[in-house]
């Protein structure tokens, strides 16, 4: 077993253990045991009822996203290439990133109403800024030397962008991917709970208010596993995309 | 004598400070010239306008007599700092001048293949340059350089990042690519040392604004072999004598 894999267990361990025993002396009645939790999870996974909240929650969830990272990308790249348009637009990032979303969703609901198109916005709202600002100034930082060598060898614009400076900002885009992605998760649950409950907030909320809470953590937990599933596939792919680039610092 | 790139009264400047001033230089066929001279005298600046990186500020460059526009096929640059695509492999890095130039895969590989070879490399295709030491990164560029056969080679103190024993070997081969490829070399380095051994030619710069003070060239020992360069007479004068003067701008 290597070593790295042995570490995740170790802490996984940890992690799963505190809980059970913070569910059991118990820290509070509203918390209950991870063993509890689990079950919950496994009479949902039975009866069906968390795929059907998966597949209300994924719309918001994927669209936002999906959005996000190729309009945000999009939007990185130009910023990043063109000296004029980063303070013309990076404030507004900057604002996005900072304001308090939960005191806006009233706004947002007035403007487009309470159904998906809201619960979008609110996934983009929370995903899209690190998405932009890291890409622009990833695009910004892209040493000199080897834009100059691509200029010295006859690249053309177009290859300077996508063979040199498009690769050479990967890392740092894809770090912005990673928050903002996990971002974008908690947005579509908070979406879910503070414009109408469906799908998995709706499992929440439900659970909360007949005081069900081993249901109410596993909703909880399944949407945390979903996004580590998720970001360690988005590790995959850019490892497979930049072999050279990793370095050590992406984890398995 | 049969020149092949020539600076013509080129003056460079970044704003109001003047790097280059009706700077003009002959740099003759098949041989190698070095730009040599204190840090700040304007030798990278030079060396990046004829590869047509910068724009001069007056003043043009002349290549077999037709004046350049920008960079061209007919220069490859070595790089400083390596300039290689962390990214990419040996392989990849090296085939990258003739991928920009729309070579086809299988041809621009061997083509690489080869020079990989002459530089040493074999073995290493497949490494990524943080696998690599310095001194083979230099020969990854070097490689790169030399695969898209160009007439001028531009290197921009090349070695200077390079470990003292690596250093000494790319100085040898330095003699034996000058004499087996029929390419012009310009080459900028800030050691006088490796400036005499491996130039045919060295113009000294001199800073503030930048201009060539005197043009050197060695004759004598360049026939006596690698290993005896640095016995001779001639090349310990030489370097005597430009140390002398330049050390009045060393601060």
């Amino acid at each position: 077993m290597n070593r790295s894999l042995f570490l995740k267990l170790l802490s996984a361990f940890i992690v799963f253990g505190t809980w059970e025993l913070a569910g059991r002396i118990p820290v509070s009645y509203a918390f209950p045991t991870f063993f509890e939790s689990m079950q919950a999870l496994f009479a949902m996974t039975m009866d069906g009822s968390i795929f059907v909240a998966y597949a209300e929650t994924l719309k918001p969830l994927t669209l936002g996203v999906a959005i996000s990272a190729v309009s945000g990308i999009g939007l990185g790249l130009w910023i990043g290439l063109s000296s004029r348009f980063e303070w013309l637009f990076s404030p507004i990032f900057i604002v996005m990133q900072a304001a308090p979303l939960a005191a806006l969703i009233p706004i947002l609901v007035m403007a487009y109403g309470i159904g998906l198109t809201s619960k979008v916005f609110v996934v983009c709202i929370m995903a899209m800024p690190v998405i932009v600002l890291n890409t622009a100034s990833a695009v910004r930082n892209t040493p000199t030397s080897i834009k100059d060598m691509g200029r010295s060898f006859l690249a053309t614009d177009r290859d300077v962008i996508l063979k040199i400076i498009i690769p050479a900002a990967s890392p740092v885009i894809f770090s912005g991917l990673r928050l903002g992605i996990s971002a974008g998760f908690i947005g579509a649950i908070l979406s879910e709970l503070k414009i109408t409950p469906t799908g998995v907030g709706d499992i929440i909320t439900y659970s909360r208010s007949i005081a069900d809470y081993p249901s109410m953590y596993a909703a909880i937990f399944s949407i945390i596993v979903l996004a580590v599933l998720f970001l360690n596939g988005l590790e995959r792919v850019e490892n497979y995309l930049f072999e050279g680039n990793n370095r050590g610092y992406v984890s398995d | 004598m049969d020149t092949a790139v020539s600076v013509l009264n080129v003056t460079k400047n970044y704003g109001d400070v003047e790097a280059l001033r009706d700077l003009s230089l002959d740099f003759p066929r098949g041989q190698l010239t070095s730009l040599l001279g204190p840090s700040g005298c304007g030798k990278t600046t030079l060396l990046k306008i004829i590869a047509g990186l910068l724009e001069p500020t007056a003043g043009n460059i002349e290549i077999d007599g037709k004046q350049i526009t920008g960079p061209g096929e007919d220069r490859a640059f070595v790089f400083q700092d390596f300039a290689l695509l962390p990214w990419a492999n040996v392989l990849r890095n090296v085939s990258f001048g003739l991928e920009l130039r729309g070579v086809a895969k299988s041809e621009r590989e061997a083509i690489a293949e080869k020079y990989i070879n002459n530089v040493g490399l074999t073995g290493f295709e497949k490494s990524y340059p943080h696998e690599l030491s310095g001194g083979m990164r230099q020969r990854v560029g070097l490689a790169r350089a030399l695969s898209v056969d160009s007439k001028v080679l531009l290197l921009d103190e090349p070695f200077s990042a390079v470990d003292e024993q690596n250093r000494r070997k790319f100085q040898e081969d330095m003699l034996e690519l000058v004499r087996n490829e029929n390419k012009t070399f310009i080459f900028v380095t800030h050691s006088i040392e490796e400036a005499v051994y491996v130039s045919d030619q060295i113009a000294i710069l001199l800073p503030r604004p930048s201009r060539v003070s005197e043009i050197i060239r060695p004759k004598g020992f360049r026939s006596a072999g690698v290993e005896n360069i640095r016995r001779s007479k001639e090349y310990l004068d030489i370097v005597d004598q430009i140390w002398a003067s330049l050390r009045n701008y060393v601060e």
